[in-house]
């Protein structure tokens, strides 16, 4: 794993390290050299770490106080947030840090969308983060049901159903997940069982995300190859650390300003009626994060085929590093990527939007044109963008960004060629 | 890509404005000087204190308040009765306790441990003897409903006589910001219908006022507390992140990139 052999100075530190060497991990994770030239954007996997200690932690706390069971739960999450000392405090933690955490990861998909960090040689780094994304919504969606509200029950009774729609088993496979033949109290229980084991599953997935990180380093906004340790990297201890801290505080101050002064604005009001299987809410809408895939289930007529759309338009992502087939990563060096990357980024947030209107009229056709947007991109415009697009001059290094020359992107393609065959 | 970014922060805004244009749409709600809004938000004790005698002499004949105890009546944050006075109001209530060691249950006066008393034995009971509508429990309510405060502030006023056009059942009364129109609960509220012992006039519009302060402190205890935690945190959090962005710069500064 280290670049370079390290030994420990003390006696017992070299007798330690020899039996196990934390010491050279330790090493390794503070001299880890780090592109000099990564922006703001690229605090966010520290910001996610933290958003996942926190949870952790906070979870922790909350399962000691909660009951999972459908005739006590939710004056379980009331006792905490009135008896518990400073409960109400890491209950809104726990709730307005799951909103958080998506609003990190989503900015954190978009960034390497943008830089083209998904590419050779690091689809698996992106593959291992699309099932940590994968498993926060699981988490996130599960942890969302236990306060056994109104949203809760219909939100989980609406998911659940959705695997009715699979053909012969579905039926058999919804009882299944249930526990019995409605939403009850054995969905409750293994809901909170899985929800408190995901968590958990991240954490490793988190710690293989950061080792086959390690192993080509760091992507970076010009989305050359960097050699490393060289004049264009710099170690991550204190660089990286300080700067990694500093937008964390700035990340913190706006979650606190969520805890502290509206810490219910993130959810539904209907959440606070104790789940009543007797009466539907008017409108079943899940918490904002999932509100694309939502809207991409609803645009399309047929169940099952909403069912599919959704999960494809997750697992699309998964193949992206094929069906992008340009050889440069950053977008900075590619203007009509660019372009579409910004529409992209609107499609999301347009599907976003119509996930939380009702099903019906212009919100439906606008819904179905961005679902249908939303698939040419990365079926169709990608691949062809690759082979169509003249892309601009890259530079040969960070230190040397501009060079000024006509052969710049021969040369710079060739660069990292060698640096392959290195 | 600064006209994409502009694109990009427009949509933004259009997305995050326009659910609160298509609510506004529907109905406007009342609103009024809340005093527990804002960076240093607190409750009016005063109101709080009429607000649980609007509460015991209107609203609990119908609705309970299961999540609170009488101890919460003099807790700090709150209406802040004196601890004889919440052990007064928990004592003029009847409550059910037992078994004893004969095996039977009885009653006996209330204590600051309770819960407050429910208005009847469950839920059937209260659906039985309101037209079939079950009151709903308050101790929450603030927090359930869409408009929060402002909901509840101008449904208490929002009676009036239905349009033409609209015919309402025997039992059904017309509220012009109930979802719907039609709501079970006839016009509780009248000028003078109480008389507040710290002589405040009993106006409807003082009635809402103060009911709904008090019960968004039944669904906010602890919103003082959290107010002050909140302000020192993000205080702190402020300075944290100025010494940390100097010492940063200061660090980045051995090398020539610019952070």
């Amino acid at each position: 794993m280290s670049d370079h052999e390290y030994t420990p100075k003390s006696n017992f530190g070299k007798w330690f390290n020899d039996r196990l060497p934390l010491l050279t991990l330790a090493n390794h994770l503070t001299d880890y050299p780090t592109p000099k030239n990564l922006n703001y954007w690229w605090t966010f996997g520290g910001i996610l770490t933290f958003c996942l200690v926190t949870q952790i932690v906070t979870g922790l706390v909350l399962a000691m106080h909660y009951i999972a069971h459908a005739d006590m739960a939710f004056d379980s999450v009331e006792h905490i947030m009135r008896d518990v000392n400073y409960g109400w405090l890491i209950r809104y933690i726990h709730a307005n840090g799951a909103s958080m955490f998506f609003l990190a990861v989503y900015i954190h998909i978009f960034r390497s969308l943008f830089y083209g960090s998904y590419k050779a040689p690091r689809e698996i780094i992106w593959i291992i983060g699309i099932i940590i994304y994968l498993l926060m919504m699981a988490a996130a969606f599960m942890g969302y049901v236990l306060p056994w509200g109104q949203m809760s029950f219909w939100g989980a009774t609406v998911i659940t159903n959705l695997f009715s729609a699979i053909p012969l088993v579905g039926e058999g496979i919804v009882t299944w997940l249930w526990g019995g033949y409605s939403v009850d109290n054995p969905t409750l229980t293994r809901f909170f069982t899985l929800h408190y084991l995901i968590p958990f599953l991240i954490l490793g997935l988190v710690v293989l995300h950061i080792w086959a990180l390690h192993v080509p380093g760091n992507n970076n906004p010009i989305g050359i190859d960097v050699k490393k340790p060289s004049k264009d990297t710099v170690p991550f201890h204190p660089y990286i650390v300080i700067k990694d801290a500093f937008a964390l505080l700035m990340f913190m101050i706006v979650f606190a300003f969520f805890v502290f002064y509206t810490p219910n604005i993130l959810g539904h009001a209907d959440n606070y009626i104790e789940a009543n299987p007797l009466v539907t809410p008017a409108h079943i809408v899940p918490e904002w994060y999932l509100l694309p895939f939502y809207a991409i289930l609803r645009s399309v007529p047929d169940k099952l085929m909403g069912v599919i759309a959704m999960l494809s338009a997750i697992f699309i992502l998964a193949a992206l590093p094929w069906l992008d087939t340009s050889k440069i990563r950053s977008a900075v060096f590619r203007p009509l990527y660019r372009q579409f990357y910004w529409i992209l980024v609107a499609d999301v947030l347009i599907l976003g939007y119509v996930g939380a209107m009702p099903a019906e009229g212009l919100y439906l056709l606008i819904a179905r044109v961005a679902t249908a947007y939303y698939f040419l991109h990365f079926l169709v415009i990608l691949p062809i963008l690759g082979f169509k697009e003249r892309t601009l001059p890259i530079p040969l290094s960070i230190t040397e960004p501009v060079l000024g020359g006509s052969s710049n992107l021969a040369a710079a393609r060739d660069d990292i060629r060698l640096d392959k065959l290195k | 890509m600064k006209k994409f970014l502009k694109l990009f922060f427009y949509i933004f805004f259009l997305i995050s404005f326009s659910p609160q244009v298509y609510a506004a749409e529907k109905v406007e709600y009342l609103t009024t000087d809340w005093s527990f809004k804002g960076l240093f938000g607190k409750f009016d004790r005063a109101a709080l204190q009429r607000g649980y005698h609007v509460y015991t002499e209107v609203c609990s004949s119908c609705h309970s308040m299961k999540y609170l105890s009488y101890r919460n009546l003099s807790q700090k944050g709150g209406p802040e009765f004196t601890e004889a006075e919440a052990k007064a109001i928990a004592a003029s209530f009847e409550v059910t306790d037992g078994p004893n060691s004969d095996g039977d249950m009885f009653t006996r006066p209330g204590k600051l441990s309770d819960k407050f008393v429910m208005p009847y034995d469950n839920m059937k009971a209260a659906q039985a003897a309101n037209g079939g509508a079950y009151p709903p429990d308050m101790s929450v309510l603030v927090k359930a409903r869409g408009g929060g405060v402002d909901y509840i502030y101008s449904l208490l006023q929002g009676y009036e006589d239905p349009p033409a056009g609209v015919t309402l059942d025997d039992g059904v009364y017309y509220n012009k910001y109930m979802y719907g129109n039609k709501i079970k609960m006839a016009n509780q509220l009248s000028d003078g219908l109480i008389e507040y012992s710290d002589g405040t006039k009993a106006t409807v519009e003082q009635m809402s006022k103060d009911v709904t302060t008090f019960l968004m402190w039944a669904a906010e205890p602890h919103l003082e507390s959290r107010h002050k935690m909140g302000f020192k945190a993000i205080v702190y959090l402020i300075i944290l992140t100025v010494l940390v962005y100097f010492s940063m710069k200061r660090i980045w500064s051995r090398i020539e990139t610019k952070v």
